[in-house]
């Protein structure tokens, strides 16, 4: 294993973290402050790509497209809120399951009707699709730095919105105390609006990001649902920062398990036994990963304010 | 049982339409809904052990289908290695598979009950919402096992030629095969009717209204759920050994973590915590599927609208609404 191909192997877990954590962020808040299990989040996800890759291709403009998805998965994310899932938040858990299990049902046929079921593919931004020497003689996409970058910038934009404004204010004291909240004369259903339309974002957000590296296709969204409460598992339900730590740590055993793995077992066994096993492993390593969290910590690694 | 009259009218009145089924397809001349009753019979089986932990327990587990998934492999996996001979691998003996219904069905209920106790031990660590992922989590991880084991076919699955062998019973024959998944079913609601008025079901239903307070006098609430669950695993194992016999085909797909929604609708359709509902809501998702599927290509835009309408506005369920008040055993 050479410092080179670690380095690069490290990149790539980073980024996927990063993926990771914007839908796990909006995943999180919404747990938090509504305690509402949404699985129609990976929904909002597909929507960005769908609406990211084709409005691309229309306006030959990646900007506008990102702009575009974030509008779209923003206005979606919103429309559920008001028309079905604000019935939902005093319910119990199972009826929330249900419920956005059917708006994932509804919407990706949607999308199979509007779009067909062929996969979209999309390029990146021309300024952004060579390499960068980060150090000297490892070249490494200027894409996948241009994630990691966006990813960190939105992390820190959401401690300053969280932490700094008046907004952020009404979230924490949501979480906690929501009943007061709203005796103190706060309208709640529009703050709970917002916030789903926040998370709503980040996950179309991601989604468009994600489009120039994912074939864009119905079923994107349940993939890497699953992936992103992993994330909040291990991370605890509700707590920003969990999702931050939760989302490069399984980014990191990820792609560290899917790079090293293989090569490791090669060391004991022939190289297609070793192959084969190495990638059944690298497979389940971050439920494997989960599994271990619980056991040390079952509420995972961060306490969110609400407990 | 007198004030369990209309519970005990549509129990019977639903009997004798199972009892009866074949013989009114065969006089439709339809012979094709023989198959489609027995997979409704099948999933019953899978939705009913997953009421027992989910109506009596209170455990949320969104994972069900890993159990379906491992017990149709079991079957899968030992025709396999009898068909070409070969010895299953990291056994401390060498054995090279069976095709017989006795050996293989009991496999698959102790394979899926395994399972569930070393998901269950971890899983019940936690509570609510945690619960409801990490189930669904650990049923993910088998279906990314299962994907990239290429060993039993990975992505495509292993086809099941032939069916199992029972003694005096042909299989391969659908009529026949209905009713053993009927006997089956039947044997399972009545086992789990008697578990759950047993002092175990008193202990298992008082854990779900107030852990705190069974904890506190003393009884080890979490040993309790665990044997449910370990049970129920069971239970779903045979359902997946009777679905590979149906389907002929085993999967990493029957594993998919939209599988594990479907049978929670299944119990959520039919009445949480009522065992009936279990085969009604079986019956009803199944039979819904199968006559949007033929209506329209795009049936999911119809049946997720539905599964909305249901959660917000039909809370008792289907069997509650038909056997009223006396529908659960609360």
């Amino acid at each position: 294993m050479t410092a080179q191909l670690f380095l690069e192997q490290t990149l790539n877990g980073l980024q996927q973290g990063v993926m990771l954590f914007l839908l796990a962020a909006g995943l999180t808040l919404v747990f938090g402050i509504m305690h509402l299990i949404n699985l129609a989040h990976g929904t909002l996800y597909m929507v960005g790509a769908y609406v990211a890759a084709t409005v691309t291709k229309l306006s030959g403009s990646f900007t506008v497209g990102v702009l575009a998805a974030l509008a779209a998965a923003g206005l979606v994310g919103a429309a559920i809120e008001m028309t079905a899932l604000r019935k939902l938040y005093r319910r119990d858990h199972l009826d929330q399951v249900l419920a956005t299990f059917g708006v994932i049902l509804f919407f990706n046929e949607l999308v199979k009707i509007v779009w067909g079921p062929q996969a979209l593919f999309l390029s990146p931004p021309a300024a952004l699709s060579g390499t960068v020497e980060i150090i000297p003689g490892v070249p490494y996409p200027a894409y996948r730095l241009f994630i990691i970058g966006v990813g960190l910038a939105v992390g820190l934009g959401l401690r300053y919105l969280i932490v700094n404004t008046r907004t952020g204010m009404l979230i924490r004291a949501g979480a906690t105390h929501r009943d007061m909240v709203g005796a103190l004369g706060v309208d709640i259903d529009r703050l709970f609006t917002v916030v789903f339309a926040i998370g709503a974002m980040l996950a179309g957000l991601a989604g468009a990001m994600a489009g120039p590296m994912l074939a864009v296709e119905v079923g994107m969204g349940e993939q890497i649902l699953i992936l992103t409460f992993v994330v909040i598992i291990i991370g605890g339900i509700g707590s920003v920062r969990g999702a931050l730590a939760g989302a490069l740590l399984v980014g990191l055993v990820d792609t560290y398990g899917r790079a090293f793995l293989p090569l490791a077992m090669r060391a004991a066994l022939d190289p297609a036994a070793a192959d084969s096993i190495g990638a059944s492993i690298s497979n389940v390593a971050i439920y494997l990963l989960m599994a271990a969290v619980l056991i040390w910590r079952p509420r995972g690694l961060f306490q969110a304010y609400g407990g | 049982m007198v004030t369990g009259g209309r519970k005990r009218i549509i129990n019977m009145a639903g009997l004798a339409l199972l009892l009866v089924l074949p013989l009114l397809a065969e006089a439709a001349d339809s012979p094709f809904f023989v198959s489609v009753a027995t997979r409704v019979l099948i999933y019953a089986l899978a939705a009913l052990s997953l009421d027992l932990i989910l109506g009596y327990g209170g455990m949320v587990s969104f994972g069900h289908a890993a159990f379906v998934g491992l017990g149709a492999y079991v079957v899968a996996i030992l025709a396999h290695h009898q068909t070409d001979g070969s010895f299953i691998p990291f056994l401390p003996g060498a054995w090279n598979g069976s095709t017989q219904a006795l050996i293989q069905w009991p496999l698959a209920m102790v394979v899926g009950g395994l399972f569930a106790l070393v998901i269950g031990a971890l899983s019940l660590r936690t509570s609510g919402v945690y619960f409801i992922m990490i189930t669904l989590a650990f049923a993910q991880m088998l279906y990314h096992f299962m994907v990239s084991l290429p060993t039993y076919g990975g992505q495509d699955g292993l086809s099941l030629w032939p069916r199992s062998e029972l003694p005096l019973v042909d299989l391969n024959d659908d009529v026949s095969f209905y009713y053993v998944a009927l006997v089956l079913l039947l044997l399972a609601l009545v086992a789990v009717r008697r578990l759950i008025a047993s002092p175990f079901g008193m202990v298992l239903r008082g854990a779900k209204q107030n852990e705190a307070r069974l904890v506190s006098l003393g009884v080890p609430a979490t040993r309790y759920k665990l044997t449910a669950f370990v049970i129920a695993g069971a239970i779903a194992g045979l359902a997946g050994a009777l679905l590979a016999n149906h389907t002929e085909f085993v999967g990493p797909g029957m594993m998919h973590w939209t599988r594990s929604g479907e049978i929670l609708i299944m119990v959520i359709l039919g009445g949480v915590g009522t065992l009936y509902g279990a085969i009604v809501g079986a019956a009803t998702l199944l039979l819904l599927e199968e006559g949007l599927a033929g209506l329209t290509e795009h049936w999911m835009i119809f049946l997720g609208p539905f599964l909305v309408f249901v959660v917000l506005f039909a809370r008792r369920g289907i069997y509650g609404w038909l056997a009223g008040r006396e529908a659960g055993d609360d």
